[in-house]
């Protein structure tokens, strides 16, 4: 699998890879139903397509209809979001038979799930909810990210939440939580940068920082998204997670940091809630892929100065 | 580091921890946990706050979505409070959201405050119909060549498969006429609630959701097919003027059939004779 994952990275460093069941190092965009038609209609460029595993659980109808239709044009990415990892009880086999399905269904070039749980009893929550970073918690995840990639026979990338608490009892970092449970697992990573700068800004962690010691040779794919800030009871600043808008200044600038060190890498652009038109979302993935080429052109002229 | 095993036997506060979590997030009542802290060490309740807004922010648009008429009798903000109450009692059991809001016909059935609409409930019926047509499975339709090659005297005992999107919603009320008037934005023309009680029938054979108007009769027919009972006990159970021929005639040019199948009386005797197309 580890194997796989770095002939993938190959192929997408070179930007030469035609078939669309590999990511590109592009910008891609979250599927959305209200986008499908114009999506076939005028094919739009763009790397990928991604979309929530969950949407697709149905047992047929129009969701699976277009989804074929524009798998069959467009690279895909699936982003799990009920698996609850790191929810203290066995993960539902149910459920990870059902992303088996589809992952055999539509051949994604990743998948990937969350550092959260939400899956409580016999209640969803629907929500992604932190995770103390405990051995306790190490241990738990690893066994569940394990039991998913032999499921899956295949590598899972683990995002990096955005957090609104911390625990008193947290006794890693989160980077060094995450950096640990990619090396147990021989797992990958999908950097959120937005989920970074929420939750630096909510615990006080500087998010420079943060990326310099975040495991980053582990990540395979970038989200990029927009928050909402408010403020806690202190009047400090409290970021929400919202991806309802476009991205903001501060994590286009982490997002230069990131490729300045890895190159161009599969981006996505999150916009769940209040759904524009399509230019307005696809400008978001043309800019990312604007600073992506301006980073190779700066690479290119410093291996050409060295040279 | 040696992680700890997180096996059965084990003491396990994460699970009592995640336990504690649940409960306050779903009952505004109680306090936030108390190992929950702000970067000073300190509990803040406006940021376990976001958890538990998003939790119900969440499954009030879930059922937003899935109840956009019932929403639209009630008005939006009667429906958000409606909604959150019955997300707080009744949370999604899977973490399949196409399929949250299962339980709302019937919390609205008996939500004392709407009593006097006593129709939303089958309104919410067959708007849950049409989400669940809209998502099952594909079925080709039975082509008449295979109803065709049955001798005519074991007719009467045929048994059909019908199209898994198939949903049959009957009410006391015009709940159909009231959802059909209430789909669009256009202001709709008063109903007679009086007007008697209706049966709406719910199905995708096709890419579309189709939604019509049954008679009472041919309710009882599709119900009985449904069942698994026999064209002849299906067509008894209609009603005793039933026009059978006109009923499966309709029911096969509009893909609703998809298997049909022969059972001898005593099936023990020999293997079963089965004729099915999917």
């Amino acid at each position: 699998m580890r194997e796989r994952s770095n002939a993938l990275r190959r192929d997408a460093r070179t930007g030469s890879c035609p078939w669309p069941d590999t990511l590109r190092a592009r910008a891609g965009v979250g599927l959305k139903p209200a986008h499908y038609r114009h999506i076939l209609e005028s094919r739009p460029d763009v790397g990928f397509f991604e979309v929530h595993a969950e949407n697709y659980m149905g047992e047929g109808g129009p969701p699976h209809r277009y989804l074929s239709e524009i798998r069959s044009h467009y690279a895909l990415s699936l982003h799990g979001v009920g698996l609850s990892i790191g929810a203290a009880r066995p993960l539902d086999r149910e459920h990870l038979r059902r992303l088996a399905v589809l992952v055999r269904r539509y051949q994604p070039a990743l998948v990937s799930e969350h550092l959260a749980w939400s899956s409580h009893g016999t209640a969803f929550l629907n929500d992604l909810l932190p995770v103390p970073y405990t051995t306790e918690t190490l241990g738990l995840v690893c066994e569940h990210i394990d039991q998913v990639q032999e499921t899956l026979g295949r590598q899972l990338l683990l995002e990096n939440p955005s957090t609104y608490v911390a625990f008193a009892e947290s006794d890693w970092s989160e980077t060094d939580f995450i950096a640990e449970v990619a090396q147990r697992c021989g797992c990958a990573l999908l950097l959120d940068v937005n989920n970074a700068y929420v939750s630096c800004t909510n615990q006080g962690w500087d998010p420079w920082r943060y990326l310099d010691a975040f495991p980053l040779t582990a990540v395979r794919q970038i989200h990029l998204a927009g928050h909402a800030t408010d403020a806690d009871a202190a009047e400090r600043p409290l970021l929400i997670d919202s991806h309802d808008r476009e991205i903001c200044d501060t994590v286009w600038g982490l997002y230069a940091r990131v490729i300045g060190d890895l190159g161009p890498i599969p981006t996505l652009i999150e916009w769940d809630q209040c759904l524009p038109a399509w230019e307005r979302l696809h400008g978001q993935a043309l800019r990312a892929e604007g600073l992506m080429n301006d980073c190779a052109a700066v690479g290119e002229r410093v291996r050409a100065a060295a040279g | 580091m040696i992680a700890q095993p997180s096996g059965r036997g084990s003491v396990r506060p994460l699970a009592e921890r995640q336990r504690a979590f649940v409960a306050a997030l779903l009952d505004p009542r109680r306090s936030m946990p108390a190992e929950c802290i702000d970067p000073s060490g300190h509990a803040d309740m406006r940021r376990f706050a976001v958890y538990r807004n998003n939790v119900a922010s969440s499954l009030i648009e879930a059922l937003e979505v899935a109840y956009p008429v019932v929403r639209r009798l009630v008005g939006e903000e009667y429906f958000r409070a409606v909604a959150g109450l019955h997300a707080l009692q009744d949370p999604p059991r899977s973490p399949i959201m196409l399929h949250y809001g299962e339980g709302f016909p019937e919390f609205l059935d008996h939500f004392e405050p709407l009593s006097g609409h006593p129709y939303l409930g089958d309104v919410a019926r067959i708007e849950r119909a049409w989400i669940e047509a809209y998502h099952a499975a594909e079925a080709e339709p039975l082509h008449r060549e295979v109803l065709a090659s049955i001798p005519a005297h074991r007719m009467a005992d045929l048994r059909f498969t019908l199209h898994p999107s198939m949903r049959l919603v009957r009410s006391a009320f015009p709940a159909l006429t009231i959802w059909h008037a209430n789909r669009l934005e256009q202001s709709p023309a008063p109903i007679d609630l009086d007007s008697g009680a209706q049966a709406a029938l719910i199905v995708r054979p096709a890419a579309e959701v189709e939604v019509r108007l049954v008679p009472p009769d041919g309710a009882r027919f599709l119900r009985a097919l449904a069942r698994g009972e026999s064209l002849a006990a299906a067509a008894a159970a209609a009603s005793e003027s039933f026009d059978l021929t006109q009923h499966l005639t309709a029911l096969l040019e509009s893909g609703l059939i998809t298997g049909a199948r022969l059972r001898r009386r005593r099936p023990t005797c020999s293997p079963k004779k089965s004729l099915s197309c999917r």
